[in-house]
């Protein structure tokens, strides 16, 4: 436990050299995000009669943006668990560096990892602030979407943290986010509910994780947990299980790598 | 397997059929080898000879395949975290954090082993010194010249105080410059009684650094002694390079015979093995042959590696 504190030491030594341009991309642009769609375009749906239906009385920007919290810490997340881990392991061999000292591959892995959840705790905090400030905020669980993101979050940085861990260029990292990132964030429900998809794509979503985080984090930030608990739990219950089964695969491709050299 | 007894308990490193495979690739193959305290021990081959992968698996980071390894009496396969506690690692490829200053490189790497900042930054200070990189303590890594950032990654290597540094070719690439500035160094730690274990393909780096080495060559020991140890019992005293215009050397056919102890013909040059080389090279004259140039030299690990293998070291 105390071995993989000195990962995460390292990775905010080298973010206080590169915070400054990460603000943007990890704060500015989702609330920009938030602004733009919640009360730019919110405006609009809330004037339609049968939006306001469909959102169940909710105005645009209560819908969106716990959704949009938990698709912006997959985003993040998604980020944070490819190119360090390539810059780490292929590009400055940093983690090579540290494995010829008494830390051990898991200990790499566990750091990254707890590092990667202080990022996006932070992310998470910053937009549930702005959210509350905006009047998004229905219910005092909205503090408890701030885990729920986090735990949408690392249940993608896992899995892609233990891929990025066995390629040695960045090239499949645009086809994750092409084929990935960007149609789970449209089609997840963050936008619109999924009831508004085809009956026959709607079992699809299901499938999606990102889903799951967001109806956990909407159901927080709207106070409406309580209608459905055990919902709630099948939610945490997908994540949390695909953030262990991520993690499993990355030891071993940790490990793999390191040493193979 | 059935492997012998350690012997010694002085021995810093003790390797018995050391093998390292990878898939079907045989990348160690059976090797034995010894390193005392206080030695200077090198590993002398070509690229591919598997120097490096015997390197990892005495740092611990790349797990023996079959037979049997103690570092510093303890066995890597358990170990692993408490024996590279106590040794330093250069690797082949720098490994240093560019987005940290140099003395953050140093700060940092103290922190891996546990020390706490005060040691960290008292050592880095320390390490600064030796390695002559004071004055850009605080500068980004990148700009640096390849030797500055050698010889950083030493400094980083000792933070820990290792009793054993593990060097894997630390002149590589270097101007020789800057490699007698970095050798300068090593054999500063030599003398003050720190354990080096080096690879390189630069017999004179070999030379220069190694009390004790073995020559690998495609996974395999072939020679194992000091460098003047091999070169009495593998070469003449004296070597004679001859150079002969273009079309000559593949003409000559036989007329070298009997001029010295050994011939041995290169694809750029013919050279003589004989103790007396100035002799030799008299008796070339006195055939009526006229190579462009003459050189008489001593022999050299080079020429060890020649007679072992066939082969020159850097080809």
């Amino acid at each position: 436990m105390a071995v993989m504190t000195r990962v995460v030491e390292l990775r905010a030594m080298q973010y206080r050299r590169t915070f400054r341009a990460s603000i943007f991309s990890s704060f500015l642009n989702p609330v920009l995000f938030l602004l733009a769609m919640g009360v730019g375009l919110g405006t609009y749906v809330d004037r339609s009669g049968s939006a306001t239906q469909a959102l169940g009385g909710l105005s645009y920007l209560q819908f969106l943006a716990p959704g949009l919290l938990a698709a912006t810490t997959m985003q993040a997340a998604a980020f944070e668990s490819m190119f360090p881990i390539m810059a780490g392991l292929t590009w400055q061999k940093v983690f090579h560096a540290m494995s010829a000292t008494p830390i051990t591959p898991r200990d790499i892995v566990v750091g990254n990892l707890v590092w990667i959840a202080i990022r996006l705790t932070t992310i998470a905090a910053i937009f549930t602030i702005v959210m509350a400030l905006f009047g998004a905020a229905a219910s005092p669980l909205i503090v408890l979407g701030i885990p729920a993101a986090v735990l949408t979050g690392m249940a993608f940085a896992t899995p892609i943290a233990a891929f990025a861990a066995t390629q040695r260029t960045p090239d499949k990292f645009n086809s994750i986010f092409r084929f990935g990132i960007t149609p789970l964030f449209l089609f997840s429900g963050t936008f619109f509910p999924i009831s508004n998809l085809p009956a026959s794509i709607q079992p699809i979503a299901w499938l999606s994780p990102l889903w799951h985080g967001v109806e956990l984090a909407r159901a927080l930030a709207l106070g409406t947990i309580g209608q459905a608990p055990g919902l709630a739990l099948v939610h945490v219950a997908v994540l949390a299980s695909i953030f262990l089964a991520g993690s499993w695969w990355a030891f071993r491709t940790f490990a793999a790598r390191l040493a193979r050299g | 397997m059935s492997v012998e007894p350690r012997s010694s308990d002085s021995a810093l490193i003790w390797a018995r059929s050391l093998t390292k495979r990878f898939g079907d690739f045989v990348a160690v193959d059976a090797i034995d080898f010894d390193v005392a305290k206080g030695e200077s021990f090198g590993f002398l081959g070509p690229n591919g000879a598997g120097k490096t992968s015997t390197m990892r698996m005495i740092g611990c980071v790349s797990p023996v395949s079959d037979g049997a390894l103690e570092v510093l009496g303890q066995d890597p396969r358990r170990d692993g975290p408490s024996i590279r506690a106590r040794i330093g690692v250069v690797p082949q490829q720098d490994t240093l954090d560019t987005e940290l200053t140099v003395r953050e490189n140093l700060v940092i790497y103290g922190r891996y082993f546990g020390m706490s900042r005060a040691e960290c930054r008292r050592r880095a200070d320390e390490l600064l010194e030796f390695t002559q990189l004071t004055d850009r303590a605080n500068d980004q890594v990148e700009p640096l010249s390849g030797g500055m950032k050698r010889r950083l990654t030493i400094g980083r290597a000792l933070i820990n105080e290792p009793d054993l540094l593990l060097l894997d070719e630390p002149t590589t690439g270097l101007d020789p410059q800057a490699r007698h500035l970095l050798w300068d160094r090593l054999y500063r730690l030599k003398q003050r009684g720190v354990t080096l274990v080096l690879t390189t393909h630069y017999m004179d780096e070999a030379e220069q650094l190694c009390d004790r080495l073995v020559v690998m060559d495609k996974a395999k020991i072939v020679a194992e002694g000091s460098p003047r140890e091999l070169i009495e019992r593998y070469s003449t005293k004296e070597v004679t390079e001859l150079r002969f215009p273009a079309g000559v050397q593949e003409a000559l056919d036989g007329q070298l015979d009997g001029i010295a102890e050994r011939v041995e013909r290169l694809a750029d040059r013919v050279l003589l093995y004989a103790d007396d080389g100035e002799a030799a090279s008299v008796a070339v004259h006195e055939r009526g042959l006229r190579p462009e140039t003459v050189l008489v030299r001593r022999s050299s690990l080079e020429d060890v590696f020649l007679r072992l293998t066939g082969r020159s070291l850097i080809e």
